[in-house]
């Protein structure tokens, strides 16, 4: 897959579910992109390269989001 | 003057123990005097805002601490733990309080210039408050504001030559024992393991991928100074093949009280004359060792390396010298579950600087892919191998069951035959067998 192409499947689906989730766990993302993890991580480690993506950290898990989508500082599980 | 009133911090300080609340007033201190014209990027009163807002928090029975949050340096998804106080105007100094991991150096070996250099880089753009060494190893910095983080990095990275450890849905920093360098007992290079797979997995320690935290940890022996067995996903603790080395001359030193046991350890009070028969061949934990005509003898087979008798005469046994390491993965702790051990899944594998320790990756690569499929999201590899089996484990590792993986014969076995490994499956001929058997 191509990263234009990943780019718009993470996109619009991460769009479509704004208003209920903003930051989503790397399965969800692999399962949208529908590949293998570590073709997917590829993919994704380039998009938030790009600045399309964003990390999210507890400090114990790790959570993707769309760049400046969400509550800058929410507390685990407080969503 | 101390900026807050801390009744409840300093009665913590009255105990017979050095108190960290000491610690962050002198820090406080230091800091309100800057005799060395340090020039603080965060607040200089950051640590009396520190004392602050643990005292409100002794005193309201809760945490001021909001958890998590998109702070890092680019690129990297761990390394930076965000941390936000929920009281900002009251303590400003702390509004911000990131905490940033930063990667020991195998061994937690250092130069004096070194800690100086970071100590220095943390007065100044942190609250110069560390944690040597947190509970996953890594040097931590406590406190410090989001603008500084890139700030930070960029320093530790050019003029430290140091990276940023692991946190969240990573590879943690991987740790391990001194081992060879100072430890006679190291059955392979703990330090040189840890180095190269800390260097080969980096994708995995800085850009997170994996339903949850993985650990590995190094145990140049069964002593196991670092805890791999309880503390790491996947443990590596040095192991022999063959014999105990005896030197029966060193141990009729030791009966006859010309040698201290262990080394001259636990030394407080006088234990009476030593008793090999009570202190070391009575407590072997399996039984296969015996003193008779001034001689000891090992059954090796059945030793299963706990290190009490070598611990106890250590001039006069010597872990063997086919050496290696077993694996054991699953260790957690009680989050989910309860607390886990780490389950024997590789015996013995050679450690082999040679091949770039080919045998060891390809072990570690299969569990990661298994896991990266197969995980829920924050599952650790213990609760998947509870999930799915540890019989899926050796599947997915290609690594055949051996006795040392079953824990109690019949009564615990997990490991089962499949039917195509059994002659003939499971059918059978049912006339041919009511021949001898009744119904």
């Amino acid at each position: 897959m191509e990263l234009e192409e990943a780019k718009e499947k993470i996109v619009e689906a991460l769009t479509k579910k704004a208003k209920s989730k903003s930051k989503f766990y790397f399965n969800d993302l692999s399962k949208i992109l529908d590949l293998k993890p570590r073709a997917a991580k590829k993919l994704i480690t380039r998009l938030i390269e790009t600045e399309v993506l964003e990390y999210w950290s507890s400090g114990s898990t790790t959570m993707y989001g769309l760049k400046g989508m969400g509550k800058q500082a929410a507390a685990e599980h407080e969503d | 003057m101390a900026k807050h009133a801390t009744p409840l911090l300093d009665q913590l300080e009255s105990g017979p123990w050095p108190s960290f609340v000491s610690d962050m007033k002198q820090e406080a201190e230091a800091r309100a005097k800057n005799e060395n014209n340090v020039e603080y990027q965060i607040p200089q009163d950051a640590c009396e805002d520190l004392l602050g807002v643990l005292e409100l928090s002794f005193k309201d029975g809760t945490t001021h601490w909001k958890h998590g949050g998109i702070v890092g340096v680019f690129g990297y998804g761990g390394g930076v733990i965000g941390r936000y106080c929920d009281q900002p105007e009251n303590f400003p100094g702390v509004a911000h309080f990131h905490t940033m991991r930063v990667s020991q150096p195998a061994g937690k070996f250092y130069t004096t210039k070194y800690l100086k250099e970071i100590c220095d880089l943390w007065e100044r753009r942190g609250s110069g408050l560390t944690n040597m060494h947190g509970s996953t190893g890594d040097i931590i910095f406590l406190g410090t504001t989001t603008p500084q983080l890139e700030e930070i990095f960029y320093e530790l990275t050019h003029n430290l030559n140091q990276d940023l450890g692991g946190s969240g849905s990573n590879l943690r920093t991987p740790s391990d024992c001194i081992g060879q360098a100072r430890c006679e007992y190291a059955c392979f290079d703990t330090q040189d393991l840890c180095h190269n797979l800390t260097n080969e997995y980096q994708d995995e320690l800085h850009r997170p991928a994996f339903p949850y935290k993985f650990k590995f940890k190094f145990d140049g022996c069964p002593n196991c100074c670092v805890a791999s067995i309880a503390r790491s996903d996947l443990s590596f603790i040095g192991t022999w093949k063959d014999d105990i080395r005896i030197d029966q001359d060193a141990v009729a030193g030791y009966v006859s009280g010309e040698f201290k046991p262990n080394a001259g350890a636990h030394a407080g009070r006088d234990w009476g004359p030593f008793d090999i028969q009570k202190e070391v061949i009575d407590l072997c934990p399996t039984g296969c060792m015996k003193y008779e005509d001034g001689k000891l003898l090992i059954n090796n087979k059945e030793c299963t390396r706990c290190m009490h008798c070598i611990n106890v005469m250590p001039r006069a046994l010597r872990p063997g010298l086919e050496r290696g390491c077993s694996m054991l993965a699953g260790a957690k702790a009680p989050i989910l579950d309860g607390a886990q051990m780490g389950s024997l899944l590789v015996p013995f594998i050679e450690v082999n600087k040679d091949n770039d320790y080919q045998e060891i990756k390809d072990v570690i690569e299969k569990i990661w892919d298994w896991w990266m499929e197969e995980g829920k999201n924050r599952e650790r590899l213990g609760e998947l191998m509870k999930r799915q089996g540890f019989q899926k484990l050796l599947e997915v590792t290609e690594i055949k069951p051996v006795p040392q993986h079953v824990q109690e014969p019949r009564s615990n076995p997990y490991i089962f035959w499949k039917e195509d490994e059994v002659e003939g499956g499971w059918d059978r001929d049912i006339n041919e067998f009511r021949k001898h058997h009744q119904r």
